[in-house]
């Protein structure tokens, strides 16, 4: 079975810095993967390389084995590839309405199906219907990452990334966006999470490719995989147990 | 009675700088471009309407049909060819590239159309006036004001409602998360100028037929229209809209207490707002 996703010997460098050493990542048709490592190991650069916004060669990055490295942004939207950045990037002096209309407008002016409605997303964040007319900067850390994930499923992905998204936030609230997670991936979406928590990342996926430097130094089902492995992989040779 | 007319012809003025300052307020504003050969497109858009009235005998109204599309073209244009180039977090770059193009275009003005100054013939609507009271309306600049309202509610219905004015919104707040939504902001940039412009096309025809153009003239009317989006604050079209007003009655009042202070009366106000309300009368303070 071909991979919806997948990357090969990806490299990227941002200026003299290279900071991933071809990457190898497969993801399947509604699978969860998670993305795990320290701050720098190269987790987010990965997730920009995928959605176009660092330049990769053409070859590195495959969309149902179809190349597609370095496709602008907002083409590999309209391919079926949505993110939930990193820091929620919402638009800011817009309403929760309309931030989450800006996705359905663009949805609809590609023709992109997919079950994801307003109504819907109402249904997985109720808060979202209730603050519908507040500016996103004035909600609280965990409303503003429930927007920004409503946004990239208005956006009727078939593969969506998740940038930590329960960082800055409460544990309750982490559960309670983590909880939303099996439900889209109900719709058949297929989905790479990064995360720094290690436990919540073996919870939410399959399988989880552990990076250090910019490479990858483990991989494995998510429920196979033990503390000590991801231990060493985490920290490279030499460390101990988490 | 004297200091209420010059109210009226204040707004009246205003209307005119309400045409400038829209364009500016949506490039500027929203996009963060600052175009320094605004004025001279205005200018250039002025000349072209003249010459089209003077070789087929045409109106004003058929000069603003056909302007006003050929506006829109251009401004698409400016967009494509240079100003997407340029455009990003830093406005220098943008300032560069059009404070290039003003000088260029006023070279190509002068070469085309000499220094003297011309009008466009209205037809006899330029002298007409209404009496209300004992206060004379002239019939031009109740339907420059007029066309300055409807330009402004419709542009500023535009970035509200539609799926055009949502997208240029979420571009100018982060153009990334804008891409990561699917919008091409390229395209959302050049059909926003495209407006930016179109609405110039109209401040060209008003320009030329209430008083005279000359290929130099641009950068003056660069400076109301940068005055009047700032005395109403970054950003917001109805602001633009009321600075214009606010520009046009300090000139109004200036020139009615000496015929030489207008234009500086109105340069003052400016600055006392940037003073004291550096974020416009309806801009947001910086948190």
């Amino acid at each position: 079975m071909t991979a919806v996703l997948s990357t090969h010997g990806l490299l990227a460098r941002y200026g003299d810095f290279q900071a991933l050493y071809g990457i190898d990542i497969e993801l399947h048709q509604g699978e969860a993967v998670a993305l795990i490592g320290a701050n720098g190991a190269g987790k987010s650069t990965l997730l920009r390389s995928i959605m176009g916004l660092l330049p990769v060669g053409r070859e590195m990055v495959r969309l149902h084995g179809d190349p597609v490295g370095g496709t602008a942004t907002d083409r590999m939207v309209q391919k079926g590839v949505a993110i939930v950045p990193e820091g929620r990037r919402l638009f800011t002096g817009m309403s929760v309405e309309d931030n989450l209309r800006v996705a359905i407008d663009q949805a609809a002016r590609m023709g992109a199906k997919g079950g994801w409605t307003l109504p819907r997303l109402h249904q997985l964040f109720p808060i979202l219907k209730e603050k519908a007319r507040t500016q996103v900067q004035s909600l609280s850390g965990g409303q503003q990452q429930m927007v920004a994930i409503g946004r990239a499923l208005l956006c009727q992905p078939r593969v969506l990334l998740c940038d930590e998204i329960s960082l800055g936030l409460a544990p309750k609230v982490i559960r309670e966006i983590y909880a939303a997670l099996p439900e889209i991936r109900a719709t058949g979406t297929a989905m790479i999470v990064v995360e720094q928590d290690v436990g919540l990342a073996r919870t939410a996926s399959d399988r989880l490719y552990c990076m250090l430097e910019g490479r990858v130094t483990l991989t494995g089902r998510s429920a196979e995989i033990t503390r000590e492995q991801i231990g060493k992989a985490y920290f490279g040779a030499g460390h101990g147990v988490v | 009675m004297e200091w209420f007319d010059a109210l009226v012809q204040g707004i009246l003025l205003g209307g005119m700088y309400a045409q400038y300052a829209l364009g500016m307020a949506l490039m500027f504003g929203v996009m963060r471009i600052v175009n320094i050969s605004h004025g001279d497109l205005v200018i250039l858009l002025s000349l072209i309407g003249i010459s089209m009235a003077t070789a087929w005998g045409l109106g004003p109204l058929p000069v603003l049909i056909v302007l006003v599309p050929l506006a829109v073209l251009m401004g698409w244009l400016l967009q494509k060819a240079v100003l997407n180039r340029v455009v990003g977090g830093d406005p220098l770059p943008s300032l560069i590239a059009t404070f290039g193009l003003s000088i260029a275009l006023q070279n190509l003005m002068l070469q085309i159309w000499s220094a003297n100054s011309r009008s466009l013939p209205g037809h006899g609507i330029e002298s007409q006036s209404i009496e209300i009271g004992s206060v004379y309306i002239g019939l031009l600049p109740l339907i420059v004001l007029a066309v300055a309202t409807g330009l402004t509610w419709g542009l500023d219905l535009t970035l509200k409602r539609t799926r055009f004015g949502r997208a240029l919104r979420a571009a100018s707040a982060d153009v990334e998360a804008a891409a990561m939504t699917g919008i091409n902001p390229r395209a959302v940039y050049a059909m926003a100028t495209a407006a930016a412009v179109g609405i110039l096309g109209f401040a060209a025809v008003f320009q030329a037929l209430r008083s005279t153009v000359a290929p130099a003239d641009g950068p003056a009317q660069l400076i109301y229209a940068f005055e009047a989006v700032i005395i109403g604050g970054m950003g917001t079209v109805w602001g633009a809209f009321v600075g214009s007003m606010v520009l046009g009655i300090s000139q109004a009042i200036g020139f009615r207490i000496d015929p030489g202070f207008g234009v500086l009366a109105g340069h003052i106000v400016f600055l006392i707002v940037l003073a004291t309300r550096p974020q416009g009368l309806f801009g947001k303070a910086l948190a």
